[in-house]
């Protein structure tokens, strides 16, 4: 196998089918169809109409990463996929067709950690394109999105990956998704209350910082709970609304928005100094969230922790981190995965190969 | 040569050459491990293929109907094998597989119907007609509640547990031969998507 292995990544955890192409670090194709317009009429993602989604578009998607990258499939070096975390049926179609595309091409399969591919994409750089320097390790990376929300400890992306935290309830993205609904703004909610929370007040609504009392600190320092304050915007809409009022949409949006980004940067920053990393790395869909990298940025500074965030193409769900995973583990050493491998919905963090 | 693959029930594949004779068929008869098995079952054929010293021509899928989260795997490795070769994927409804092996071997005569389980008690039911070289479907599948189904007077029920690969990649060669169209390579649902609209509820 060459140095720089030739790795095609399928990702269908959840609504985007997507397929990579990479060679070692360089980004040569990243296509992704997304079945979010679909999910919108029933306010989050429906696992069975992503996983349907997911045979609709592979073929196609899979042909414009090949198309895109200028390569033929028999020049692959080995074909990835995500094992999971994720939806089941989502995962399974991904793999059904990695293993046959591996299989068929008579290449080597490497099923990969979803979320350890939200961290690998920031190895990634345009062929030829200055590189983005080198991801420095260990670091901490924060990975919100509308299906997860962890705080990991990255020591190497190969093969030492902690779980430092994660929520113990909503993901964050779900709870902009809901928070969106009570407010009467479409699906998906991350984009809508960043544009409705321009014009807000962040500081007109004290909404609580879920897990952050000193009791809660002890036995879940790293861990993020969004329910509490779902519910809480939850009731103060119907509070306002009871009482005939308008409700400030822009206020609640911004005080809302506040919340989850005060709460999601400070524990991240907080396991920084903690454990005396001083490199922070964000990922996944919310990052596309304009306040929360700025509040990132901000508290990072005054940390001295030097942040990192990957492009947002590359943040929410893709197949080229999958392969920038697999081709770490190839250079590294490792063989591929047994035929046998499944999708595992729960695959723990600690397992970055399947 | 045909490789065709079937994730309805268990998961099958074989790879069956253009005269029919079967060059290799692997079965596991689990409804809940698609995903695991198909990888094993398909490298074994494939190896077996190999030595026969002929090339894959067609890729055959399996579209059911059937339980939906395993029957889009065979769908997808499906079409990965047939991206993957530059072959042309050839989709056949699973029963009939099921159909020509009952009516090569004389099980089935006149009109029968092919059941397969599809869960929450109902059966999933294709009505053919026998004849060779190729059952003529005179009903679609279709949904029954299983304590409701009763086959219409003169039509045999066979209620299926496994699809034979082999036969579905003989239910190809049969078209082939015959001129008779390919469906869609789209998995036969047959039942729209588990959705609620659920409206927000007051909190306080």
């Amino acid at each position: 196998m060459s140095a720089q292995p030739l790795v095609l990544g399928i990702e269908t955890s959840c609504d985007e089918t997507g397929v990579g192409i990479v060679r070692g670090t360089e980004l040569l194709a990243n296509v992704i169809a997304s079945s979010m317009d679909e999910h919108a009429r029933f306010g989050g993602v429906v696992p069975e109409i992503a996983a349907r989604a997911h045979l609709e578009a592979l073929e196609a998607t899979l042909l414009a990463a090949v198309e895109r990258a200028g390569i033929a499939l028999t020049d692959l070096d080995a074909v990835a996929v995500t094992s999971g975390p994720g939806l089941s049926g989502a995962l399974m179609v991904g793999v059904g067709a990695a293993k046959a595309l591996a299989l068929a091409l008579g290449k080597p399969l490497y099923a990969v950690n979803h979320l350890v591919g939200h961290v690998g994409a920031d190895i990634l750089h345009a062929p030829g394109a200055d590189d983005r320097g080198e991801l420095e390790l260990p670091t901490i990376a924060l990975l919100v999105s509308g299906g997860h929300t962890s705080l990991l400890l990255v020591r190497s992306l190969t093969d030492d990956v902690e779980l430092l935290g994660e929520t113990i309830d909503d993901a964050a993205g779900e709870a902009f998704d809901k928070v969106a609904r009570l407010l009467g703004l479409p699906y998906p909610g991350g984009p809508q209350i960043d544009r409705a929370a321009v014009d807000g007040d962040p500081t007109a609504v004290r909404f609580p910082r879920g897990l952050t009392l000193p009791k809660d600190l002890v036995a879940h320092r790293y861990d993020f709970s969004f329910s509490g304050l779902k519910t809480a915007v939850a009731r103060h809409v119907e509070r306002l609304r009871d009482a005939g009022q308008p409700v400030p949409v822009a206020d609640v949006a911004a005080s809302f928005r506040e919340a989850v980004a005060d709460v999601l940067t400070a524990k991240a920053i907080a396991a920084c100094v903690d454990l005396g990393v001083p490199r922070l790395l964000l990922g996944g869909g919310v990052v596309a969230n304009a306040r929360v990298r700025t509040l990132a940025a901000e508290r990072a500074a005054a940390a001295g922790v030097s942040l990192r965030i990957p492009p947002l193409s590359l943040c929410t769900d893709n197949g080229a981190m999958i392969a920038a995973i697999a081709a770490q583990r190839i250079m590294a050493g490792h063989g591929p995965s047994d035929l046998g491998v499944g999708a595992d919905s729960t695959l723990p963090v600690t397992v970055v190969q399947a | 040569m045909l490789l065709a693959i079937d994730t309805s029930a268990g998961t099958a594949v074989a790879i069956v050459a253009d005269d029919g004779r079967v060059i290799a068929e692997r079965s596991s008869a689990d409804t809940r491990r698609h995903a695991e098995v198909i990888g094993p079952l398909l490298s074994e054929v494939l190896a077996a293929a190999e030595v026969d010293d002929a090339r894959l021509t067609h890729v055959v899928a399996g579209i059911g109907p059937g339980p939906f989260t395993g029957l889009r795997v065979g769908i997808a490795a499906a079409r990965a094998v047939a991206i993957a070769r530059g072959i042309p994927l050839l989709a056949v409804p699973s029963h009939e597989a099921v159909a020509l092996r009952l009516t090569e071997g004389g099980v089935a005569a006149g009109r029968f119907a092919v059941i397969t389980d599809a869960r929450r008690r109902e059966v999933a039911v294709t009505v053919f007609a026998a004849q060779l070289p190729l059952p003529a479907e005179v009903e679609s599948a279709h949904l029954v509640a299983r304590a409701a189904f009763a086959p219409a007077e003169g039509v045999t029920p066979f209620e299926a547990q496994e699809i034979p690969a082999a036969a579905l990649a003989h239910a190809a060669l049969a078209r082939l031969a015959t001129g008779v169209a390919f469906p869609e390579a789209q998995p036969l649902y047959l039942r729209a998507p588990d959705v609620t609209l659920s409206t927000p509820k007051r909190v306080s």
